[in-house]
C-alpha cells in the first residue's frame, strides 16, 4: 500500500517541463449514485501545466467527474464507479490505493469558500500539518498566500479569524490552502460562481498565473470564463434519453477551436445560447 | 485584463517548486482505524450499558421473583422483621401522585405553552409602550422579544433546580401555605372520597403539587414547539373566516398541535413516575391505598430511596425487584411518549 | 355633513344589494358572547402563566432569605454539626460533590463524545446508530434512582461499600444521554462544506474528526457537557445508597481516599431536612442556596454559550 502510494510522487515531474504529458487520465464509463445513472461515456485527459475546462448545462455531471478525479465521490453514500482514472500512469481506483493519499496530491478548491474556523495562518498551515512538513511553516504559509494574491492584504492580521474576511478573499484563502503542500493538480469546482465579479476576475488572474506550476481542472457554468482561462475544454450535456438524467462528454479539444468550431450540433446550440 | 496580482509574486514562485504532499503515514493511517474502531466501541457500549443496567437489577432481583412472585406487586405489607414483602401501595402511590401531578402540570405547561406561542406578553409589552409612543424606539422596541425570551428561561430555570432544593420548599412552604385550605375542606367536604382524612403534614397533596411545578417545563417547552410547529396559513385561514383568538387557538392550533403536546404530557408522567426527591422528603412514606389527597402514601423510587441505605442482603433483592417493576413502568412510558412524539414530527395532514 | 346627506337621493345604507349590515355589528363589545369567551381565556391564560413562576420566585425568595442568613465563610471549612451542637458548616460536602461530579465527567463526557462522532460522523446512518440513538433517548427518561440501583448493585455489592466512585458512575450515567445527544446534534450542525474541506485536502477521518470538526462544535459540546453537570451536581437520588454520606473530609491523612462513604451537598440537604434541630435546618438551606447558585450559573454560562 505505501509503496503503491509513492509511486504517485516518485512518478516524472519535470517542474516546467513537458507540457504536453497527461498527468491524469480519465475514463468514466458509467458512474451511479445507488440506482440513478449519473454519468456515461466520458473521457477526458488532463494535461500538465494546462487549465482544463468542463462545461455544460446544470445537472450533467461536471462537478461529479470533477469529484472522480481525487476520490471525493468515495464520501458520497451509494457511488458506484465503473471505468478507471489515471494519475501519472497510477490507477486511484485500484483497491490497493488510499484515497486519503489521493487527495493529498490531488488538491481541490470548492464551490463554496470554506475556510475552517480558525485563523488565516492556521488555515493556510493546516495543509502542512496534516504532510507532517518540518521545515519553515511560516516561510511555506508566505509563500501559499503570495501565490494566492492575498498576502498583501492579510498580512498584517494572519492570526485573525478567516472567517472575518470577504467571500473573494476567502476563496482565495482556500485555494492559498490548497496549495501550501503544492499538490500535483488543483480540482476547482466553480471556484467563481460564489463571488462578485470583481473577485471572479482576480481568481481568474490567479489561476493563469498558477497555471505556470500547477496543471489545473476547472469546472465552470460561465462560458466567457472557460474561453479566458482555459487551454481545453470539455462539454457535457445531459441525455435524458434513457429516462434518467445522465451525462456524457459531448466534445473535448482546444477551447479556442471548441468555441470557433465546435463539431457537434449540442456544442453548438449550447454555446450559441439556443437551449430552451 | 488588467493584472491585479502584486509583482513580487513571481519572485517566490521562481524558485524551484517542491511539493511536500506524502501519504498518510502508518502511524497516521493506524490512529485513524483505531480511533474508527474507538468510536464504534463506545457506540456499542452505550447500547451494552444499558442492558447491562437493566440486566444487574434483573439478576439482583431474581431470588425476590422467585420467592415472592406475582405476590409481590399484590401485596400490601413491607415488614422486613416477617419477610412479609408488597408493593401495591407503591404502585398505586406512584400512579396516583404522578397522574394527580399530571393533570395540574400539564394544564399549566399548556397554558405557558399557548401564552408563549401566541406572543401575549411581547403584544401587551407593545401595547403599553404604545400608550407611550415609544414602540418603534431603538431600545424600548425590542423590549417584547426580550421580554418573552426571558419567560422563556425562566420557565426552563424551572427544571434546573435541584430536586432536593423542591423538597425542601416543599416542607417549608407548601405545606404550612395548603394546610389551612386542606382543613376546612375536611371539615365541610369530608364525605367526599378525595377529602376524608386530614392533612398531618406530608401526604400526597403537597408531592403532586411540587411534582406538578417539576413536570411543567418539560410539558411547556415540548408543547410550544408543537404549537410553533403550526403552519402559519392555517392559521391565517381561521381568522380569515372572522374566528377569535381563542376559536382558533382552541379549533385549529390545539388540534393540530394536539400529538405534539400528548406526547409532550406522556414524557411527563414519565419523568413523575421515576422522580425521588420530592416524593421522599412529601409524600409521607406509609403503607396506604387511599383515596384521599390529604392522607400519606409512598411510591416505589421514595420505597428505594429510603430502604437501600440499610437494606440487609436479603431486602436488597426484594428492593430490587422494586427497582425492576419502577424500571418497567417508566421504559414504558417513555417508549410509548417517544413513539408518539416521533409520529407528531412527522409531516401530518394539516401540515401539508 | 346633515345637508350633503339628506341631499343625496337614496339612502346610504341601501346600496345596490340585499344585504344590510348594521354598522354595530362590527362593533367591539364585551357583551357579544364570543368577544366575552375570547376576553376571559386570555386572562385565564396570563393568570395561569403568572401562577406557574410562582414557584420559581417563592424558592429563590426562600433561599436567600433563610439560606442567606446563615451564609459565612465557615461554611466553606468547617464540618457538619453533630445532633445538639452549634455553628458547623458543610466544607467536605462540597468537596465530595465536586469530586463526584468530576468523577462522573471524567467517565462520560469521552464516552459521550466518542460515541456521538460514531453518530454523527462515523456511521449516521447505520443501524447501530439508530439503536444507540434511542438508547440515549432511553437513559435521558431514566429515573435518577435507578441509576444509584444500578451503581449498588454493580460497584457498591462488589467492591464492599459505599464510595464516592459508586457515586461518580451512578452519576455518569445520568450525564451521559445529556452529553451523546448535544456532542452529536453540535457535530451534525459543522457545515458540510467545512468538513468536505479538509478530507479533500486529505485529512483522515481521524485527522478531520480531531483537527476540525471538534473544535469547531466545541461550544455546542460544551454546552451539552455544562447542562449535564449542572444536572449531576443536584441530584441526591442516586447518591443516596451509592456515595452515602459521611461528616469527614474526603482527604485523610493527605491524600484523597475514593473508596470511603462521601458526602454532597444534595445529601447533606435531604438528611438535614428531616432533622428535628433548627441549627441543621438552618445549614439545610444555607446548603440549598450554595448548590442552586453553583447549578444555575452553570446552567447560564452553557445556555450563553450555545446562543452565540
Amino acid at each position: 500500500m505505501v509503496q503503491n502510494a509513492q509511486n504517485l510522487s516518485s512518478a516524472p515531474n519535470p517542474a516546467n517541463g513537458n507540457g504536453k504529458s497527461v498527468v491524469i487520465d480519465c475514463n468514466i464509463t458509467e458512474l451511479y449514485y445507488g440506482k440513478f445513472k449519473a454519468v456515461r461515456d466520458t473521457r477526458i485527459p488532463i494535461e500538465r501545466n494546462r487549465i482544463t475546462a468542463f462545461i455544460g448545462p446544470s445537472g450533467c455531471g461536471k462537478s461529479t467527474v470533477l469529484r472522480c478525479l481525487n476520490r471525493m465521490n468515495d464520501l458520497v453514500r451509494g457511488f458506484r464507479f465503473e471505468g478507471h482514472v489515471h494519475f501519472q500512469g497510477a490507477d486511484i481506483y485500484h483497491p490497493s490505493i488510499d484515497p486519503v493519499a489521493v487527495r493529498r496530491y490531488i488538491g481541490m478548491v470548492f464551490q463554496q469558500p470554506n475556510p475552517f474556523a480558525m485563523s488565516i495562518y492556521r488555515n493556510v498551515a493546516f495543509g502542512l500539518k496534516l504532510n507532517g512538513y518540518k521545515g519553515d511553516r511560516e516561510e511555506r504559509v508566505k509563500r501559499a498566500l503570495c501565490a494566492a494574491a492575498l498576502w498583501d492584504e492579510v498580512k498584517d492580521k494572519l492570526h485573525t479569524s478567516a472567517l472575518s474576511l470577504s467571500g473573494g478573499q476567502q476563496q482565495r484563502l482556500c485555494i492559498a490552502r490548497a496549495i501550501a503542500t503544492e499538490p500535483e493538480v488543483l480540482l476547482m469546482d466553480e471556484p467563481c460562481s460564489a463571488l462578485d465579479p470583481i473577485a471572479t476576475r482576480r481568481i481568474e488572474e490567479l489561476m493563469l498565473e498558477l497555471k505556470e506550476s500547477y496543471t489545473i481542472a476547472i469546472v465552470t457554468h460561465n462560458l466567457q470564463q472557460a474561453q479566458r482561462v482555459a487551454d481545453k475544454t470539455g462539454f457535457l450535456y445531459v441525455d435524458t434519453t434513457q429516462g434518467g438524467r445522465t451525462g456524457y462528454l459531448v466534445e473535448f479539444g482546444l477551447t479556442k477551436q471548441l468555441f470557433e468550431d465546435p463539431k457537434e450540433k449540442h456544442t453548438q446550440d449550447y454555446i450559441h445560447g439556443r437551449f430552451s | 485584463m488588467q493584472k491585479i496580482v502584486p509583482a513580487n509574486i513571481r519572485d517566490i514562485q521562481d524558485g524551484p517548486r517542491k511539493s511536500i504532499s506524502r501519504p498518510p503515514t502508518f502511524i497516521e493511517k493506524h490512529c485513524n482505524s483505531v480511533f474508527g474502531w474507538a468510536t464504534y466501541f463506545f457506540a456499542w457500549l452505550t447500547v451494552l450499558l444499558v442492558l447491562y443496567i437493566v440486566c444487574i437489577i434483573a439478576i439482583q432481583a431474581a431470588p425476590a421473583i422467585r420467592d415472592y412472585g406475582l405476590g409481590f406487586i399484590t401485596g400490601t405489607t413491607w415488614d422486613a422483621n416477617t419477610h412479609q414483602y408488597g408493593v401495591l401501595p407503591e404502585i398505586w402511590g406512584t400512579m396516583y401522585s404522578s397522574l394527580l401531578a399530571l393533570v395540574i402540570g400539564s394544564l399549566f405547561g399548556v397554558a405557558v405553552a399557548v401564552f408563549l406561542s401566541e406572543h401575549f406578553l411581547s403584544s401587551f409589552v407593545f401595547s403599553i409602550e404604545k400608550l407611550f409612543g415609544v414602540q418603534f424606539h431603538s431600545f424600548w422596541g425590542k423590549l417584547p422579544d426580550k421580554f418573552e425570551q426571558i419567560l422563556k428561561n425562566l420557565i426552563e430555570l424551572l427544571a434546573a433546580i435541584p430536586s432536593v432544593v423542591y423538597g425542601l420548599w416543599g416542607i417549608f412552604f407548601v405545606i404550612p401555605l395548603i394546610r389551612p385550605v386542606c382543613d376546612w375542606l375536611n371539615t365541610n367536604l369530608g364525605w367526599i372520597p378525595i377529602f376524608n382524612t386530614t392533612l398531618s403534614g406530608p401526604g400526597m397533596l403537597p408531592a403532586s403539587i411540587v411534582l406538578a411545578i417539576m413536570i411543567l417545563p418539560t410539558v411547556s417547552a415540548i408543547s410550544l414547539n408543537a404549537l410553533l410547529a403550526v403552519p402559519p396559513k392555517l392559521r391565517e385561514a381561521s381568522y380569515g373566516l372572522g374566528a377569535t383568538r381563542w376559536e382558533t387557538i382552541l379549533a385549529i392550533l390545539i388540534p393540530t398541535a394536539s400529538k405534539g403536546i400528548f406526547g409532550s404530557i406522556i414524557l411527563a408522567f414519565g419523568r413523575a413516575l421515576g422522580e425521588t426527591m420530592a416524593l421522599a422528603m412529601l409524600v409521607g412514606n406509609a403503607n396506604v391505598i387511599s383515596w384521599s389527597l390529604f392522607s400519606p402514601a409512598n411510591t416505589l423510587a421514595a420505597l428505594l430511596a429510603n430502604n437501600f441505605p440499610e437494606a440487609g442482603p436479603k431486602e436488597v433483592g426484594v428492593l430490587m425487584f422494586a427497582a425492576l417493576i419502577l424500571l418497567a413502568i417508566t421504559l414504558f412510558v417513555n417508549m410509548i411518549g417517544a413513539f408518539i412524539l416521533q409520529k407528531a414530527s412527522t409531516p401530518n395532514e394539516g401540515a401539508r | 355633513m346633515t345637508d350633503i346627506v339628506t341631499s343625496v337621493p337614496v339612502p346610504s345604507n341601501k346600496i345596490d344589494s340585499d344585504i344590510v349590515i348594521d354598522s354595530g355589528e362590527l362593533e367591539k363589545s364585551l357583551r357579544r358572547p364570543r368577544t366575552a369567551f375570547n376576553y376571559i381565556m386570555s386572562s385565564l391564560t396570563t393568570l395561569v402563566t403568572i401562577i406557574a413562576l410562582i414557584p420559581l420566585f417563592s424558592v429563590v425568595l426562600m433561599l436567600v432569605v433563610r439560606g442567606g442568613q446563615r451564609l459565612s465563610l465557615g461554611l466553606f471549612t468547617q464540618l457538619p454539626p453533630a445532633a445538639f451542637e452549634h455553628g458547623g458548616g458543610f466544607g467536605n460536602a462540597i468537596v465530595g460533590t465536586l469530586v463526584m461530579v468530576g468523577v462522573a465527567a471524567l467517565i462520560s463526557v469521552p464516552f459521550g463524545i466518542l460515541s456521538a462522532t460514531y453518530l454523527a460522523e462515523v456511521a449516521p446512518y447505520s443501524r447501530l446508530s439508530n439503536v444507540v440513538r434511542m438508547c440515549g433517548k432511553i437513559l435521558t427518561g431514566f429515573p435518577s434512582i435507578l441509576a444509584g440501583v444500578f451503581a449498588y448493585g454493580s460497584v457498591v455489592l462488589v467492591t464492599g461499600g459505599f464510595s464516592a466512585i459508586a457515586g461518580g458512575i451512578a452519576l455518569s450515567i445520568l450525564m451521559l444521554p445529556t452529553v451523546i445527544l448535544t456532542a452529536e446534534e453540535a457535530i451534525h450542525m459543522v457545515p458540510a462544506k467545512i468538513r468536505e474541506a479538509a478530507l479533500g485536502m486529505g485529512a483522515t477521518q481521524m485527522q478531520t474528526v480531531w483537527m476540525v470538526l471538534l473544535p469547531t462544535a466545541f461550544p455546542g459540546i460544551l454546552t451539552g457537557v455544562m447542562l449535564a453537570v449542572a444536572r449531576a451536581a443536584g441530584e441526591t437520588a442516586p447518591l443516596l445508597f451509592t456515595a452515602l454520606f459521611s461528616n469527614y473530609w474526603l482527604i485523610s491523612g493527605g491524600r484523597l481516599d475514593l473508596m470511603q462513604p462521601t458526602s454532597s451537598l444534595a445529601v447533606l440537604i435531604y438528611n438535614f431536612s428531616a432533622m428535628p434541630f433548627q441549627n441543621q435546618i438552618e445549614l439545610a438551606w444555607a446548603a440549598a442556596l450554595i448548590l442552586v447558585l453553583v447549578v444555575l450559573t452553570v446552567n447560564l454560562i452553557g445556555q450563553s454559550l450555545s446562543r452565540k
